[in-house]
């Protein structure tokens, strides 16, 4: 039987590179992606533990996540393709506009 | 088994995030982020939640990430895949198909011999957590519902083009 901490290392490890990619990189729809991937560090960690208490609730989560994720993805794309319609770069210093 | 099985996932996972975080092109990092989603389906389904591995590759793998690629191609920033990497492109797909097949195979044996397969019973059946969904969480998954009408309204009126009513 694998031991559940090692997933639980794979979602903290999943989490910081999302972190890490969400901050080095300068293109909105990449910084996009790296959300996603934190999300899914979150998912892994929510379905280790629903595994480790015998609970179905978590995995009941994991979905209403997937589910909330997909609706974010269409409203953040929506937003990513008026910036670049607006600036034509999706570059994330160029959205400034609400700068004081 | 299954710890080769997740040392193998893992590994997939965190290679492919990296290749997410080292390609320059948004496309590429899609296309890794793909790769990663559905080995993370994998270990889902290691955890005894086969319901959610496949509404992960389904829907994740699937469905949200074609909507990036397809965000992505609107984008123009030139070449979207290089020519040059011809060669790297058809050994990967060889390689593909190969291991598509004999995953195919696999599974076609395990039927036809008559296994039971894992996840019909046990924590993370779908009759348990459908029944989980439309019972304890009713009024979530209601609510739920309502955010993707408001999401999709939103992103129509976000995407259509001013001064054109």
């Amino acid at each position: 039987m694998i031991p559940l901490s090692w997933f639980l290392a794979l979602s903290a490890i999943l989490f910081v590179l999302g972190l890490a990619a969400f901050f080095v990189k300068r293109d909105l729809i990449t910084m996009f992606l790296a959300v996603e991937v934190m999300l899914n560090a979150a998912n892994l960690a929510f379905l280790t533990f629903a595994k480790k208490h015998g609970l179905l609730a978590g995995q009941v989560i994991v979905f209403f996540i997937i589910t909330v994720a997909a609706a974010e993805a269409a409203i953040g794309l929506a937003i990513i393709l008026l910036v670049f319609r607006q600036r034509k770069s999706i570059k994330a210093e160029g959205a400034d506009l609400m700068k004081g | 088994m299954a710890a080769a099985l997740f040392l193998v996932l893992a590994t997939i996972v965190i290679g492919s995030v990296l290749g997410m975080i080292l390609s320059r092109n948004p496309a590429i990092s899609a296309l890794w982020l793909v790769l990663a989603f559905a080995a993370l389906g994998g270990l889902f389904g290691l955890l005894d939640a086969p319901f959610i591995a496949a509404v992960q590759i389904i829907i994740y793998a699937g469905a949200i990430m074609v909507l990036f690629i397809f965000v992505i191609m609107m984008i123009p920033r030139g070449e979207a895949f290089p020519p040059d990497k011809r060669k790297i492109t058809l050994f990967l797909s060889i390689l593909l198909a190969a291991v598509l097949a004999a995953e195919m195979f696999v599974s076609l044996w395990a039927v036809l011999r008559g296994d039971k397969t894992a996840g019909l019973s046990g924590l993370g059946s779908t009759s348990g957590i459908g029944r989980m969904l439309f019972r304890d969480f009713l009024y979530p998954f209601e609510i739920t519902s309502l955010l993707i009408i408001a999401a999709l309204v939103g992103s129509i009126v976000l995407s259509k083009k001013r001064g054109k009513e």
